[in-house]
């Protein structure tokens, strides 16, 4: 975990896999997530906007790209369960992308740590 | 059970048209309809009896306990509708002569009156068809004040991450960004963050008080002081008004706009088709840019104003939903002074009571005395053995007790937020905690068996989520 970087709106993004998911912190806050609405394989992400959105028993929040690119690939386990993000944040990875570049507001894993400290 | 499409057999129906003894004239091609309406057929009994089974799968005040956090689900005096159902005021339109319809337009100008005294305003419009709209009616006053006197900068509303949902809704709908401010360890608005957030470009601050934990702002004054010093101006969510009103009044404690919900506050019907009603009030400095008319009282009688040249323009057909101010006019002029100020009192005993007996058993969001409702928490309960708020929501309905509000307000996990109410006596009370209590003990039990309520009832759990991103919302054709 301690390699991946994160965006202060709660999202990772792993360089190693290129992969995008939500925090744990995130998960927790959401409560029960009962639903992820994904874009399809080829379609363009911005960094630091929208490209999908997460439905929890509370709410229905909207998950920012910390990347640019293209999607290469979408956890399709996540449509049928979608529980697995409350399970493993960090295993529950959302989108893969093709990476053309990353957000300046990234942060450090240490340092989102220590923003979602209360 | 069926749909009344598919309880249809052709050819039946449900009334009889005498013989027609006039010539028959046929409408030009060009505005008949090309198909018949695809209406069912069934006769006026399969009809009664329809509905009439359909409404014994509702539930509502009438039938039970419903402790619904947030919604006032206070009784609704039967009197509220025999006065609404006087021929005087059913037999009459909007547009008929003022001379002929005082009655009618002295209800408004009295109901107006009253509310603009329990809220501490100088001004109220009645047509706002319910909350939401009372809020999205704020919030145009609000830009008008602002574009008014020349300050275009103007665009952020700020509402605490408490807030009831729609209040950052209607901002956004209304066209302005938003700034979320956390609140404080025990659910105020934290003021150094409301400092930090406040400036130049700040329309107002969307605030309910008691906030949406059940706990009274005791800094609101402070907080008044803070919006109006940045220049924007203070607007209060009534939905919680049923804990204060007649004690104290919110134009007293610095708001500027208020809207209220005569659907919870004041006993008129609520849900499943009420309709609602949502008046907003506000001080003198913003009464111009109202939507008109408004009723006044001149030497003649009853009249309706002119729109000022500022308003906002109006926000619902004629007089918004008359018939329900009506209900609550009725039910203000039943109570009284004293008896509106008890029962905001009795409202906040009720909730106290209730969570004094749950206390120690659920996790309760604060130690302090509660409003008119309380939250706790199934967080641990859900570590501990996996049941959820959800589960216990469902349980409930199985003890023929509707579920309290669940998930809200945000800022707390596996939340249940009760509110009782006024209404309900101190029996009722008691086997409603006692019927909570055995849950808790049915649920460590058996927590498997636990999650699978209701089983009472005609349907179990929906697929909520389906429901909401795929609704079906119409009967679709045979062939379809």
């Amino acid at each position: 975990m301690s390699k991946l970087k994160f965006l202060k709106s709660h999202e990772w993004y792993s360089a190693e896999n290129n992969t995008v998911g939500i925090s744990d912190f995130a998960q927790h806050e959401l409560g029960d997530i009962v639903f992820v609405e994904l874009p399809e394989v080829g379609e363009n992400v911005e960094a630091g906007v929208a490209f999908g959105n997460v439905e929890s028993v509370k709410a229905v929040s909207e998950i920012y790209s910390p990347v640019s690119g293209v999607v290469t690939e979408v956890n399709e386990d996540l449509q049928s369960a979608p529980e697995l993000i409350n399970q493993d944040a960090y295993a529950a990875w959302m989108i893969k992308v093709k990476v053309s570049s990353v957000s300046e507001e990234l942060i450090s894993s240490a340092d989102y740590d220590e923003l979602t400290k209360r | 059970m069926k749909t009344i499409f598919e309880k249809s057999q052709t050819g039946k129906c449900a009334l009889s048209i005498a013989a027609c003894d006039v010539p028959e004239y046929r409408l030009e091609e060009g505005i008949l309809r090309q198909e018949d309406a695809r209406l069912p057929e069934v006769s006026e009994i399969d009809v009664v009896r329809h509905y009439t089974a359909l409404s014994k799968r509702a539930y509502g005040v009438d039938d039970g306990f419903y402790p619904l956090g947030s919604c006032t689900m206070k009784y609704n005096p039967k009197l509220n509708e025999e006065v609404a159902a006087l021929p005087g005021f059913t037999g009459i339109h909007p547009l008929q002569c003022p001379r002929t319809v005082q009655g009618a337009l002295e209800v408004m100008y009295r109901l107006s009156e009253k509310l603009a005294e329990i809220t501490g305003m100088d001004q109220v419009t009645l047509q706002p068809a319910a909350g939401a709209h009372g809020e999205y009616t704020s919030l145009q006053l609000i830009r008008a004040y602002h574009l008014d006197r020349g300050d275009t900068q103007r665009n952020k509303i700020i509402v605490p991450d408490s807030a009831h949902g729609t209040n950052p809704a209607s901002a956004s709908m209304a066209g302005y960004s938003i700034i979320n401010i956390p609140s404080g360890p025990d659910g105020c608005v934290d003021l150094e963050a409301l400092k930090a957030a406040v400036g130049k470009d700040t329309a107002a601050l969307m605030l309910t008080n008691p906030n949406t934990v059940g706990i009274f702002e005791k800094g609101i004054t402070q907080i008044a002081k803070i919006v109006h010093e940045a220049g924007g101006l203070l607007y209060y969510d009534g939905a919680n008004l049923n804990a204060i009103m007649g004690t104290i009044r919110p134009g007293d404690m610095g708001y500027d706009v208020v809207h209220l919900n005569l659907h919870k506050t004041f006993s008129t019907p609520h849900g499943g088709g009420g309709p609602g009603s949502g008046p907003v009030g506000c001080k003198k400095a913003l009464a111009k840019y109202l939507p008109g008319p408004i009723v006044v009282k001149t030497q003649e009688g009853y009249a309706l104003s002119e729109s000022s040249e500022k308003s906002i323009g109006r926000v619902k057909t004629f007089y918004g939903n008359f018939l329900v101010a009506l209900r609550a006019l009725a039910y203000i002029e039943v109570l009284g002074k004293e008896g509106i100020k008890q029962a905001a009192q009795l409202a906040v005993l009720n909730a106290n009571y209730m969570m004094a007996r749950l206390k120690g058993k659920f996790p309760t969001h604060s130690s302090k005395i509660c409003m008119h409702e309380f939250v706790v928490s199934c967080e641990e309960i859900k570590k501990e053995i996996g049941v959820s708020a959800l589960d216990f929501a469902k349980t409930m309905i199985d003890r023929n007790m509707h579920p309290p509000t669940i998930y809200f307000p945000l800022i707390v996990h596996e939340a249940l937020m009760f509110e009782p109410t006024e209404t309900e006596s101190k029996a009722t009370l008691d086997w409603a905690c006692d019927t909570v209590l055995e849950l808790l003990e049915e649920a460590y039990r058996d927590p498997e068996a636990f999650k699978k309520h209701p089983c009472s009832m005609p349907i179990g759990r929906p697929d909520e989520v389906t429901a909401a991103r795929k609704p079906v919302i119409i009967f679709g054709r045979d062939s379809d």
